[in-house]
């Protein structure tokens, strides 16, 4: 057999999705961001929307997002993803728009605009990357730092009474009739990688579907600031993380209309 | 000729907008302003011209809002007053940052802090010299009349397209809250999105089209040459500014022996001082920046050789006054007349003040 009969299109099993760019990505080896990144240009292309879709990238280390997925983008405010892409999807309503934050972006500084904007039901997606850290400053600690976790500005672990406790923001976002379908998910598997890809499909047909706001959030690591190799990385996320976000939907109404009301006249 | 009507000032923003063919409106109420956003409401206008209204949750929102659609090509304003600009400034510094085009008004109130209700010009420093972080510049465009709130809606839409920057109307309570005769613009349709493509193409970001490159758009920039020639480019763009869009107005100043400089409702006081003071027999004559950045710095050094000495009068402890300093150069008194917290001087006052500042008494 020659290499040629072995390298021909006909065994072709996996390939880089036509969407990612050939940029270098800058995240570090075994993050969970260059995952989630090659999952959403695999959605984007399989439903064929890359003509009408604008992300929107957050402050974080995936502020660069932009640079990866050839698609239009808009880099947002630390925190203020949720309302740019409000201002997108409501002046352009056939277009499909989604952010892309980490927790210290959502669950901290844009409290507000992810709630408001989950509240509203905006017809957007949110991918939520919650790796329980301030990646890109260095390690701070997180609004969903897990209580006792070392971190640069908790060196002895979080402690309820000082730094306060985790917060579940995904069960919050959930309780809101604005939002459609909300998920929690991981990509550390095989397995997990190939669910957390429904899912992401599913928020995006969820959105285009005009449902409301759909929510995906992925349990992730940041093996480089927690301090561990990719591999032990992954075995902590799964020991610690996943008890107390517990991975798996936590609403699903994509199918169902988003409630009407009747105007109360006085 | 348009419709002519008798309408307040923060109305006419409002129906202004709707005309002029906006796809958008983000606000957050406050005093004095929220006539804007109330009057779009009742207007309904994206069932007329599909334009949308949106109440925030803050002007931070608000103002982010703003850059989601500007950034996707389409012509949008938001408006508040003095404290809500405070929170927009990071989005406004972004905004410029990324070089989009969009209009903000601040209908202004007494400050610092919470500050009062009532009128004030004490934003000109803010809304100037940038405001938020960084080297950036805005469109400030002052009216002193309501005719102007709704003719510069439009202006200030065509020069932040013009240079893909965002524009400011920087007025106040008193021109708010103000009911006058408006002659206003006949309707344009919105921009299709075939036209926002044509136009806005090499940096809109509303889908990959077949026909051209990704778009980005980002304030952001690690490499330290490139990030100043960013800046570098940004500059050259201020600097046309002030070659090709600058706006004052003169009033009687062929003769004048004294000049006073005011800007939006301090010029209408100004306007009656200098009836006053001609009656009293003292030649004063009025030079009103409509543009505030980029600001009349040629008319003022112009009439700074004519004029005995120049008057600023602001609802404010003096800011307008450094420029019209740095304009008129070490050759002449330059004085300042202002008054704060809410209250309107009259004209007699700014007389008084002429006469004791720069006269003599
Ligand atoms: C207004 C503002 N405050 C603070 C920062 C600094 N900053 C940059 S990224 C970041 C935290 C990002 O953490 P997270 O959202 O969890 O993203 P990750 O890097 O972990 O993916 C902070 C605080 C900033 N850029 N802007
Ligand atoms: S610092 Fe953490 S989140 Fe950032 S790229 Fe490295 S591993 Fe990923
Ligand atoms: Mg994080």
């Amino acid at each position: 057999m020659e290499l040629a009969d072995i390298i021909n299109p006909n065994n072709l099993v996996y390939e880089k999705p036509k969407l990612l760019t050939e940029n270098t990505m800058h995240y570090c080896p075994g993050c969970s961001h260059g995952v989630v990144h090659k999952l959403l240009a695999e959605v984007i292309e399989d439903l064929d929307i890359q003509e009408k879709t604008i992300g929107v990238s957050p402050v974080g280390c995936s502020v660069f997002a932009y640079n990866y997925i050839e698609i239009d983008w808009q880099e947002a405010a630390h925190g203020r993803a949720p309302a740019v892409a409000t201002g997108i999807a409501r002046t352009n309503p056939d277009k499909v728009v989604f952010t892309y934050q980490g927790d210290g972006d959502l669950a901290s500084i844009g409290t507000a605009e992810i709630l408001h904007a989950c509240n509203r039901g905006e017809n957007i997606v949110v991918i939520f990357i919650n790796n329980g850290i301030y990646g890109m400053t260095g390690g701070q600690m997180a609004p969903t730092t897990l209580l006792g976790q070392i971190t640069a500005t908790t060196p002895n672990g979080r402690d309820a009474g000082r730094n306060g406790y985790p917060l579940k923001i995904t069960e919050l976002i959930a309780q809101l009739p604005g939002t459609s379908y909300v998920t929690r998910q991981s990509v550390h598997t095989p397995a997990t990688i190939r669910r957390c890809k429904k899912a992401i499909t599913k928020a995006f047909q969820a959105a285009m579907d005009k449902k409301g706001t759909s929510f995906v959030e992925v349990v992730s690591t940041c093996n480089m600031n927690w301090k561990m190799t990719p591999v032990k990385a992954n075995e902590w996320m799964v020991e610690n993380m996943f008890p107390f976000y517990k991975p798996g939907d936590l609403k699903d109404s994509s199918k169902t209309d988003p409630e009407s009301y009747t105007p109360i006249k006085n | 000729m348009g419709e002519l009507r008798l309408m307040k000032g923060n109305e006419v923003i409002a129906e202004a907008a709707i005309r002029c063919g906006c796809d958008g409106y983000f606000g957050y109420p406050i005093t004095p302003q929220s006539e804007v956003m109330e009057t779009l409401m009742d207007r309904e206008p994206w069932n007329e011209t599909g334009m949308v209204v949106l109440q925030a949750e803050s002007e931070i929102a608000s103002i982010h809002m703003v850059y989601g659609a500007a950034a996707s090509g389409k012509k949008v304003l938001t408006s508040s007053s003095s404290p809500g600009i405070s929170l927009m400034s990071e989005g406004i510094s972004y905004l410029a940052g990324a070089e989009l085009p969009c209009l903000i008004v601040n209908v202004q109130r007494g400050g610092p802090g919470l500050g009062t209700i009532q009128p004030s010009q004490a934003d000109y420093f803010q809304s100037t010299k940038g405001g938020g972080h960084g080297d950036y510049r805005l469109i400030v465009l002052a009216p002193s009349s309501v005719q102007e709130m709704n003719d510069f809606v439009e202006l200030g839409f065509q020069l932040a397209f013009k240079y893909r920057n965002p524009a400011l109307i920087l007025t106040d309570g008193v021109i708010g809250q103000m009911m006058e005769k408006v002659v206003l613009a006949d309707f344009i349709p919105r921009a299709t999105e075939e036209e926002i493509d044509q136009k806005r193409g090499s940096w809109v970001t509303n889908g990959r089209k077949p026909n051209r490159q990704r778009n980005i758009i980002t304030s952001l920039e690690m490499d330290s040459g490139r990030m100043e020639q960013n800046n570098l480019r940004l500059q050259a763009k201020y600097d046309r500014m002030e070659e090709e869009d600058v706006l004052f107005e003169e009033l009687q100043c062929e003769d004048a022996d004294y000049l006073l400089v005011a800007f939006g409702s301090s010029s209408r006081i100004c306007q009656k001082a200098v009836d006053q003071a001609r009656e009293k027999g003292i030649k004063v004559g009025l030079l009103r920046p409509i543009t505030l950045f980029p600001f009349p710095k040629k008319p003022i050094a112009a009439l700074a050789k004519r004029v005995k000495g120049i008057l600023v009068v602001e609802m404010n402890a003096g800011q307008m006054i450094e420029d019209v300093q740095l304009a008129a150069g070490n050759v002449l008194p330059v004085m300042h007349f202002g008054r704060m917290g809410g209250i309107i001087p009259s004209p007699g006052e700014v007389v008084d003040a002429l006469e004791q500042k720069l006269i003599g008494g």
